[in-house]
């Protein structure tokens, strides 16, 4: 058997899975979507209809469209970048010279990485309770009135943001810990010589050594963010009055409970649209 | 100075990072009503599993935990060979386009995986593969990130040792088995950590391919007790310590592969 026929083998059932399960799928979806594919369809193929761009037009006509568009722009927006400050600073922090048990502070805050999110929203649900959750009862010892965190609209998404921030930022300090080792130390050396400051050699020289990594976790967690389920869907259903209701969550919901496929098609491509976007400006805005 | 407060915030993250885990363990073993009482308890006044006993007994999670177990190391034994395989062609085995393909299949990894699921679940379906455990196996036995990871270790394996092995005879694929998978070792047991915890803590397409409870994986069951149990605090905490606890442990036993993983990502990423 020679080299060429070896390697087709020995892709294949990869490329096979690949393709069958992922990219035809994809592909697929884009053709579902310009159809009415609904709940009669799903019973009888023959009742489908071709109908162009028009789940298209009802959606962008849909005002919960839009409301599960800005809160997934508003929860990536925030949360996105709220993450990366604080892994950021905790890199620094695990990072220091006089900082003790490296390994230990490592690994505790990477360990909410590795949990399951449905479980961990579970308990923070608990957490956020009115009356019985720990976070009002701290609260209360500093004497701030209880908030109803996931009953209230004004707050449900904000608190759903700070459990990703918990839930997330040890990766990406991991990412920044490896990226800080990689800066060399004459740098600071030859800086301090010079009389820089801390906050000046952070700006000039850590802040500039870290834009790649900057892009690079920039990309990933906006990808993550865009995706938001299964927090909404444990914690609040997508309520209060929509105030939780993500793109995906919408995709769902129109999917797999009211069946109207070729409608949840259409979401599903459009937040496919907004992760390119958001990924071409990230990259453009590196080369800039 | 600098240092208290470099320490000092330090801990201070710590103690908010683990302190719902905490709590999680300590609620579930409170007995029933004592995690919502006034003044809070911190710890239970008499520690009982009763509530993972009821779980098991009642709630039938000992089937959702089997379940877990069953798609979780399938699909973790069945992604190890398919990705190593085309991973190592990839890598060392010379055919046309294969740099093309495989910066295509790359590019392809920006796609979030929610765009092919409605399609995915009519395919599926029209095979009679929905409410099974396959339905969740089949999609996850190849991912484009364990190929990449794969790839990215094999790239230092040297041609010489394989193109001696040819001299001496030996087939493609016996080259692959006794020579490659040993070297591989390493970056083996990360995909296999990798692979193990991504399907343990899947939630949306088990959600949306197990129709039937007596298939559904932990999370699915989880999400399932908060719409009847909600009030049943320390039942729910009860669930969620078996779901997270298990991949909890698995890192704290294994971290160094699993950040080695990570960090192949995002470097060379």
């Amino acid at each position: 058997m020679n080299e060429r026929r070896a390697a087709i083998l020995f892709i294949a059932p990869a490329l096979a899975v690949i393709l069958l399960f992922f990219l035809i799928p994809v592909c697929a979806s884009l053709l579902l979507s310009i159809t009415d594919f609904d709940i009669y369809a799903l019973a009888d193929i023959r009742n489908i209809r071709v109908i162009g761009l028009e789940n298209y037009a009802d959606l962008l006509r849909n005002p919960l469209f839009w409301k599960a568009l800005l809160n997934t722009l508003y929860y990536a927006g925030v949360g996105g970048p709220l993450t990366v400050i604080v892994s950021l600073a905790m890199a620094m922090l695990v990072n220091a010279k006089t900082a003790k048990w490296k390994p230990l502070f490592r690994t505790i805050y990477f360990a909410p990485v590795v949990t399951t999110i449905v479980g961990v929203a579970v308990v923070w649900k608990y957490l956020y309770h009115p009356r019985f959750g720990l976070l009002n009862r701290f609260l209360g010892l500093l004497h701030v009135p209880a908030i109803d965190w996931l009953g209230d609209p004004r707050f449900a998404m904000a608190a759903i943001i700070v459990l990703s921030v918990w839930k997330n930022f040890g990766y990406t300090m991991m990412i920044f810990v490896a990226a800080l080792q990689s800066i060399p130390e004459e740098l600071y050396e030859a800086a301090r010589i010079d009389g820089a400051s801390a906050v000046q050699q952070f700006r000039h020289i850590t802040l500039p050594m870290l834009s790649p990594t900057f892009v690079f976790v920039g990309i990933i967690t906006a990808i993550g963010f865009l995706q938001l389920f299964p927090e909404p869907y444990v914690m609040t259903g997508g309520g209060p009055v929509n105030a939780t209701l993500s793109l995906v969550m919408l995709m769902y919901e129109q999917g797999f409970k009211f069946w109207r496929m070729g409608y949840a098609a259409a979401v599903a491509f459009l937040l496919f649209l907004v992760i390119g976007v958001v990924t071409l400006l990230q990259l453009k805005a590196q080369k800039a | 100075m600098k240092k208290v407060a470099v320490n000092a915030l330090l801990v201070i993250t710590a103690i908010f990072t683990v302190a719902p885990l905490l709590w999680m363990i300590s609620a579930s073993l409170m007995p029933k009503g004592e995690a919502t009482i006034s003044p809070p308890r911190l710890l239970p006044s008499v520690p009982t599993i009763a509530h993972y006993h009821e779980l098991f007994v009642r709630m039938n999670f000992g089937r959702a935990f089997t379940n877990s177990m069953i798609v979780a190391g399938s699909i973790t034994l069945l992604s190890l060979l398919l990705n190593s395989m085309a991973g190592y062609a990839f890598a060392k085995l010379r055919f046309s386009r294969r740099d093309r393909i495989f910066s295509f299949l790359v590019a392809a990894l920006v796609i979030p995986t929610q765009v092919g699921m409605l399609p995915l679940f009519l395919i599926l379906k029209s095979v009679h593969l929905v409410n099974s455990y396959w339905g969740v196996i089949f999609p996850s036995m190849a991912t484009i990130f364990g190929i990449f990871l794969i790839r990215q270790f094999m790239l230092s394996i040297p041609d010489d040792l394989l193109d001696a092995a040819r001299i001496d005879g030996a087939g493609e694929f016996r080259i692959y088995w006794s020579i490659v998978m040993p070297l591989a070792r390493p970056v083996l047991v990360t995909l296999a950590i990798f692979m193990f915890m991504s399907a343990w803590n899947d939630f949306m397409w088990p959600l949306i391919v197990l129709t039937d409870s007596a298939r559904y994986t932990l999370p699915v069951a989880v999400a399932n007790l908060v719409g009847e149990h909600v009030q049943d605090t320390e039942l729910m905490m009860a669930s969620s310590v078996l779901t997270v606890l298990p991949v909890l442990i698995l890192f704290l036993l294994l971290q160094r592969h699993y950040i080695a993983g990570i960090m192949v990502g995002s470097v060379k990423g």
